[in-house]
């Protein structure tokens, strides 16, 4: 018998959402009908996600891709020669490597995420995995963090504060006990890139987490993972137990001094347990209200100690850094905006999925060059870039490089670098509506402005939207998004106001207002600033 | 049907013990109320005295924390439970269509079981499944790219009678 050949059906869970257990089912079912003896290996997602369920096949010149396989297509495609790589089948995409849309990529924290079999340690050494953390090793703390500053790195949830700031504030803090926590809520629609690389390439999060330890002297660390998730939970824990059998967890680090024990948090349902403070009270097992600072979570975190608190896909970089060095990461992007950004395409496009790249690609190349337009087919209106709380925009700022300063410059922010297309059958006052129903339901209630500001905005929105005393209401809103930015405690309320006011801005007409005579000017646009967004997103 | 700690003491030790499984585990509220809800379906207000006293906490504390998370319901769902995405990425995509449809279908809001008990409807803001969207969750199980037919399978599949 010839050796069997490699077949792999992701498992990440947007490919079984539609249908990648059933199409694996089928080619282990239609191999033994045929006699053949496969290896099935369930991967993460390529990203390509509107071509999934992705199949791919080991073929002599490489993985060979399949995709959109329906379970009905599969005996088409074993009779065609799927097991053996065979070109003839309509559903053949060619080498998957050769794939435009992946080749054009920039892949780095998601290096591995799609290529290899998430839970199985000796696939990861085998694609790099442990090279950042055994050079880690060999370095000071000092020195880690020196690597990780130099590399220009910032925070990718949101906030992009600089990470290596914050670690050094963690590092000279001083405590017997410190945290490392990873921030997994990923609660903003549009965002599914954390996920995907907890389910896609777990033990790089491990790893990433571990020389965070390391870097500022923790012991302990949680990552803090959405309900909403539970393949990611289920992935994580095992690979995390995994790590423990391999030495790579617990006392003695890789035969080092180091011991890091990590576990994984489910959080509850509550958006607002994305913001930092309101995560760590959820930690310590409290409601997730959030804390007024300073103190900062660096210096006062969890159980009050000294806390690293960082997004997945900001720890999920840091092995690479390590590994290659803070001047290929640094390299890379435009401005302060350094490195890759796993920018994520949703909502109605054609071509949905991860796009890492540079920062600086513009909002165009993303929505039109690689999302390709609309799923629907009909013509591109608005996008939402960075969440519930990011701004609207029209196809006429598709010139805008993704870059933190560059958005918040026009009023708009890059947050998680989610993306979400709307066609032009999108209702924006409707939209602006339901940014303020959101924080409605989502606020966590410590602060007046967000609480009843958002309640106020609803009920405004849809009198405007009625026609009943349009100019005055218009005015009443623009005051209440003052109060709501001015008077929040945190971003949830400090940032409603923008996707509210960058639909009246860019879509008055939706709102029954004439269109501006003149286009605005992106300083009009800016009634948040940078200092402010960064400030109130951290 | 799930049962409440009221009913049976032996659901009182249960909840304790559960507590005992998580001794040493640094803010052990939240898991211990996923592990209540893992196994009785929902988490009953009666347990609320029985973690108060386990974990030294106030009842005030316990139940702040419960109403606090969506995911803490205080009464038995329905014997199935069906999640439709209405974050901004569903909606582009059709999401209203899809809840409208589920409502009218089903005779209940979100929020509600129907009469019978067969069927739990809930919202939910984003599954992370935002470019296959618009998204469905039947039971834990995420589904993608649902049209109103499949909405229609889907709920057409949980079953009507109680122990089908
Ligand atoms: C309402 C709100 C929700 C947030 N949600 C998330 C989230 O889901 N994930 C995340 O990493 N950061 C989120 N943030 C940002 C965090 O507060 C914090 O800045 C981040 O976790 C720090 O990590 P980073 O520096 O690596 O980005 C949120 C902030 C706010 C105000
Ligand atoms: S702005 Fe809203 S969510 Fe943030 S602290 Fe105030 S009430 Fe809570
Ligand atoms: S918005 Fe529906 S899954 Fe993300």
């Amino acid at each position: 018998m010839s050796t069997p050949v490699t077949v792999y059906v992701p498992r990440d869970s947007a490919a079984r959402s539609v249908g990648a257990d059933e199409v694996a089912e089928r080619i282990t079912a239609a191999a033994a009908a045929t006699g053949r003896e496969i290896r099935l290996v369930r991967n993460g997602s390529r990203g390509m996600l509107w071509r999934e369920p992705l199949v791919e096949v080991a073929g002599p010149d490489g993985r060979i891709a399949y995709g959109p396989v329906a379970p009905e297509d599969v005996d088409g495609l074993v009779a065609a020669g799927l097991l053996d790589a065979a070109g003839t089948h309509p559903l053949h995409l060619g080498r998957t490597a050769d794939l435009d849309w992946l080749r054009t990529q920039n892949r780095v924290t998601f290096a591995r995420v799609g290529v290899v079999d998430p839970l199985d340690p000796d696939d990861f050494l085998a694609h790099g995995g442990l090279r950042g953390l055994r050079r880690a090793l060999e370095l000071s703390p000092q020195d880690i963090v020196a690597e990780v500053t130099d590399s220009g790195l910032r925070g990718r949830g949101g906030a992009g504060f600089p990470a290596g700031i914050k670690w050094k504030t963690v590092q000279e803090a001083d405590s017997a006990l410190k945290f490392v926590c990873c921030n997994a809520d990923e609660g903003d629609s549009g965002t599914f890139a954390d996920r995907m690389l907890m389910e896609g390439d777990p033990f790089t999060l491990i790893e990433g987490m571990t020389i965070a330890a390391r870097a500022v002297g923790a012991t302990e660390g949680y990552v803090y993972v959405r309900s909403e998730y539970p393949d990611a939970v289920a992935t994580l824990r095992a690979a995390i137990a995994t790590a423990y059998g391999r030495g790579w967890l617990g006392a003695g680090v890789l035969g080092s001094d180091l011991r890091f024990d990590l576990s994984v948090r489910v959080g509850a349902g509550a958006y607002i347990c994305g913001e930092e403070t309101s995560m760590l009270e959820s930690l310590e097992g409290k409601r997730g209200t959030v804390r007024a600072k300073p103190p900062i979570p660096a210096l006062e975190g969890l159980f009050g100690k000294p806390t690293v608190v960082n997004n997945v896909l900001t720890l999920g970089s840091v092995p690479m850094i390590l590994a290659d060095g803070a001047r290929a990461f640094a390299g890379l992007g435009t401005g302060r905006s350094r490195g890759t950004q796993v920018f994520q395409l949703g909502g109605n496009v054609a071509r949905g999925g991860i796009v890492e790249t540079a920062f600086g690609v513009t909002l165009g190349d993303l929505v039109e060059g690689y999302g390709g337009g609309t799923r629907s087919g009909r013509p591109v209106r608005a996008v939402q870039v960075g969440g519930p709380l990011g701004a609207y925009l029209p196809t006429s700022r598709f010139h805008l490089p993704m870059d933190y300063e560059a958005f918040a410059a026009a009023g708009a922010m890059v947050g998680h670098g989610g993306v979400v297309v709307f066609d032009d059958t999108v209702d924006m006052a409707g939209q602006a509506r339901f940014a303020m129903e959101f924080c409605a339901a989502e606020s966590c209630g410590k602060c007046t402005p967000c609480r009843v500001g958002a309640v106020r905005g609803v009920e405004v929105i849809d009198r405007i939207t009625a026609g009943i005393d349009r100019r005055a209401n218009l005015t009443l809103l623009d005051d209440l998004c003052d109060l709501m930015t001015e008077g929040s405690l945190c971003a949830m309320g400090g940032l409603t106001p923008m996707p509210v006011r960058s639909a009246l801005e860019h879509f008055p007409a939706d709102f029954g207002e004439q269109p501006a005579a003149e286009p605005p000017t992106t300083t009009d646009l800016a009634t948040t600033d940078l200092a402010t967004t960064t400030e109130a997103r951290r | 049907m799930a049962v409440s700690p009221e009913q049976s003491p032996d659901l009182e030790q249960r909840v304790r013990s559960i507590v005992a499984e998580h001794r040493g585990t640094r803010g052990a509220l939240l898991p211990v109320l996923h592990a209540v809800r893992e196994e009785f379906g929902h988490v009953d207000p009666a347990v609320i005295p029985v973690l108060a006293g386990e974990l030294n906490l106030s009842r005030a504390d316990v139940y702040g924390v419960i109403t606090f998370y969506e995911d803490f319901r205080q009464s038995p769902p329905g014997r199935t439970t069906v999640r439709i995405c209405r974050a901004e990425a569903c909606q582009a995509v059709g999401a209203r269509t899809l809840a409208d449809r589920a409502t009218s279908r089903l005779g209940v809001s979100f929020g509600e079981t129907t009469p019978d008990g067969a069927v739990t409807l809930d919202q939910v803001f984003c599954l992370g499944n935002c470019a296959t969207g618009p998204a469905v969750e039947v039971d834990g199980r995420l589904h993608g790219r649902v049209t109103p037919e499949r909405l229609d399978t889907l709920l057409a599949s949980a079953p009507r009678e109680a122990g089908a």
